[in-house]
């Protein structure tokens, strides 16, 4: 094979993995045990990427947020202040870690562990490049709210078991919140899913392929012969719909009543030091990351540049690094939201959720799996996206 | 077990103590229902806007009764103001409101001269005028900022006021010479007279601080959520203020058109032109807007005293040390707080035999617990901080 046949193949597995693989059980290595190292090899790397990810996503937001606010922001532990969340686990490592004497024991201890635990699951499944995964589950998206659901119970666990009323009223706060944002936000998720009549993300992200009005984001987009009409009115709802249940569901501003630091002091974080916060801070950041990586997987074409096919298939080893741009950049909307927005109350959120955003999620199920049915009875006319036809 | 709660009773005084032993020390008008929950907030808590103590019983998160508990900060400054010589006294006004002291010193001032019919200088007269609204505008600033952080910002209108108070206190610093606690008005004028380059630069704050205060709204007044969670919460109707006697710019925001510069005018405020910004509504939002307006209007006053300054004495013929005679006076101006009062009484000695003050953040502060009531806990965060209280003055 030569390289132009190789690099054509456009494919991280095909052109990867599978010759690996194939290499390795031809010397004689049992099939599961390739399939085990390639299973701890994608665990280690995802572990990894999340650390380095947590560790600049920190330090992008110190930055940015003191520019925002006219200051500087870190910038004196290494390059531009880069080192400085590293001396900052260093520092949080080194602290010793305090229980309450009151606390429930099992349950202060579990609660860290089974945040971080559900976040680090959610990143199993994001499609990083064309055949580029840990795991690609054909219930992806059932994957997604499930794990999506296990950090309400950790705050609440760590709000129940720190004995301590604020922490207490930031695991109540907790489950009003999920569950107010759960709902509009597995709605919204099956927008996507109907788009691309698929709920494994590989495949959501390949019916997002091609150039920029394929993505779901622009949808539904009409077209007059070959000239595209993008009247993205369900794609955009339903992306700044699941960015703002993200935002919810990651407890950052306008909806961090979990932590409230101004009523609660720190709600179910009060309670913990050293370590044990650092998993709290981590699970929290890595969740940030992931709501940026999911919502630009679901909606804005994932690792796909928008440029068209031949373009994505001539740099397809640099494709991980677009799904990376996109979800940065949704990633610092975030920071700007949190330097310009209040906390809502509540009791707000929940009328937000409820009153306003669940008519409208359902709506746009109603109305993209009616696009939907168009497409395929009008075909050229209407059409949503490649992965419908 | 019993011997173990009170150590230092001995046991046979005990049974007629009883329980009853910490009643009067303890919370008044505590709801007795045991499915409440009794959230301790304070006096170590981040937005109590320092050692203040509210004990609040709450059914979910709906506040059901809200005890108040002063006294954390009590330094005693009353009775040490009656040891100490009348210019020794203004040191502690310093202490009081700590945001905007020169608004003590001058209320202090002013009673001394009310008492011993000091004659302050025309000059005083105005630079008391500039450095009292500049202070009033630095403590607003603190005000808008700090409220920003309570509502749940991440405290960006903070360090967008705080910015400006750092040029407001870099201008205060020329006349008085510190950043903090300048005792700067005293008895028959002011310490210092203003350098020359302090004029300049006044009129170049005073030319961009307009559009500064336009930035604030931009980040709060329009604010979406900032509008919901201010508007409606914490309404003081006008009766209620009334009857408790609030003043400043939380009064005035529930409609009661009542500004001690205009109805009571004291040094010169009736020769400027400005208006005294009233709004009806009483909540949260209103308290907010008013201390905006009033910055806005301070603007205004000190753009005509920075122009029409004259020249001459700062300070009036004082003795090297003051003894009034006999008697007793009262004065109050309008301070960022609300109405400063100074009550003196002289015996004719060096030393006040009465040094009462009248703090407006206590006075103000007396109707939180009925105001609060019915309120969700994160509102009566918010209302605590629209009521902008500094410590240092509520215990004194």
């Amino acid at each position: 094979m030569t390289f132009v046949e190789w690099y054509t193949q456009a494919d991280f597995w095909l052109a990867v993995g599978k010759p690996i693989h194939d290499w390795l059980v031809g010397l004689g290595v049992p099939g599961w045990l390739v399939s085990l190292v390639y299973v701890a090899i994608g665990a280690a790397a995802i572990l990894g990427i999340i650390t380095v990810g947590v560790i600049i996503a920190i330090w992008a937001e110190r930055r940015f947020i003191a520019r925002l606010q006219d200051r500087l922001g870190p910038n004196r532990v290494g390059k531009f202040g880069l080192l400085q969340s590293v001396a900052d686990a260093l520092k949080l490592l080194a602290k010793e870690i305090i229980r309450p004497e009151q606390a429930d024991a099992f349950l202060h201890f579990l609660a860290p562990m089974l945040i971080l635990g559900a976040s680090l699951m959610t990143w199993a499944i994001i499609p990083w490049g064309p055949g580029l995964h840990v795991t690609d589950l054909n219930v992806g998206v059932l994957y997604l709210l499930a794990f999506g659901a296990i950090p309400a119970l950790g705050v609440t666990i760590a709000g129940w078991g720190s004995t301590n009323k604020y922490s207490l009223f930031g695991g109540m706060r907790a489950v009003v919140q999920y569950v107010s944002y759960e709902v509009p936000g597995a709605i919204v998720l099956i927008v996507p899913v109907l788009l691309a009549r698929s709920m494994s993300l590989q495949d959501i992200v390949q019916a997002q392929s091609g150039p920029l009005w394929n993505w779901f984001f622009f949808q539904p987009t009409f077209f007059i012969g070959p000239l595209p009409i993008p009247i993205p009115i369900v794609g955009i709802v339903a992306f700044v719909y699941y960015i703002i249940a993200g935002l919810a569901e990651t407890n950052r501003t306008p909806f961090d009543h979990v932590e409230a630091d101004s009523e609660l002091t720190g709600g179910f974080t009060t309670e913990y030091s050293g370590m044990q916060f650092a998993l709290f801070f981590l699970a929290e950041y890595a969740n940030s990351i992931a709501v940026g990586l999911l919502a630009s997987t679901l909606f804005l074409g994932g690792y796909h540049t928008g440029l068209g096919d031949a373009f994505d298939n001539l740099i397809w080893p640099l494709l991980p690094g677009v799904l990376v741009t996109k979800a940065a950049l949704i990633f610092l909307v975030f920071v700007w939201v949190r330097g310009t927005l209040p906390r809502f109350r509540y009791d707000q959120l929940m009328q937000f959720a409820w009153k306003r955003m669940l008519p409208v999620s359902l709506a746009l199920v109603t109305l993209s799996a009616l696009f939907a049915s168009l497409s395929s009875l009008l075909g050229p006319i209407v059409r949503l996206a490649p992965g419908i036809r | 077990m019993a011997d173990t709660l009170i150590p230092g009773i001995s046991a046979d005084l005990r049974p007629e103590l009883g329980d009853t032993i910490f009643e009067g020390f303890g919370p008044q008008g505590v709801v007795d229902d045991e499915n409440l929950i009794t959230l301790n907030l304070g006096p170590q808590h981040p937005s109590t806007h320092g050692v203040f103590r509210l004990i609040m019983q709450l059914q979910g998160e709906t506040v059901v009764s809200a005890i108040p508990v002063m006294g954390y900060l009590h330094r005693s400054t009353e009775k040490l103001g009656e040891a100490r010589t009348y210019v020794q006294g203004t040191v502690l006004t310093d202490r009081m409101d700590y945001l905007s002291p020169i608004t003590s010193n001058w209320a202090y001032a002013l009673a001394i001269e009310r008492l011993t019919g000091l004659v302050v200088p025309e000059r005083a007269e105005f630079l008391r005028v500039i450095t009292g609204e500049l202070s009033r505008i630095q403590s607003h600033l603190i005000a808008i900022g700090t409220f920003g952080m309570d509502v749940g910002t991440y405290g960006t209108p903070l360090l967008y006021a705080l910015r400006e108070r750092e040029t407001v206190l870099d201008l205060l610093a020329l006349p008085t010479g510190v950043r903090m606690n300048p005792s700067y008005i005293r008895y028959g004028g002011v310490a210092r007279d203003a350098p020359p380059e302090f004029f300049p630069q006044l009129d170049r704050f005073l030319r961009i601080f307009p559009s500064k205060i336009d930035e604030y709204e931009a980040i709060l007044t329009d604010n979406e959520v900032f509008r919901n969670r201010t508007i409606g919460v914490g309404m003081i109707p006008p009766e209620v203020a009334r009857a408790y006697s609030v003043t400043g710019p939380i009064l005035r925001a529930s409609g009661i058109d009542y500004d001690v510069r205009r109805a009571e005018p004291y040094s010169i405020y009736d020769r400027f032109d400005w208006d005294v910004p009233v709004r009806y509504n009483g909540d949260c939002f209103d308290r907010y807007m008013m201390r905006v307006l009033e910055m806005r209007q301070s603007t205004r006053i000190l753009q005509q005293a920075l122009d029409s300054i004259p020249e001459g004495d700062i300070r009036a013929k004082l003795p090297k040390v003051l003894k009034p005679p006999k008697g007793e006076a009262y004065a109050r101006i309008e301070g960022p707080k609300g109405e400063i009062g100074f009550y003196l009484v002289s015996d004719g000695t060096a030393n006040p035999y009465r040094y009462n003050v009248r703090p407006p953040s206590f006075v103000n502060l007396t109707c939180l617990s009925q105001i609060a009531v019915g309120h969700k806990l994160a509102d009566a965060v918010v209302i605590l901080g629209s009521f902008d209280i500094v410590m240092g003055e509520v215990d004194r």
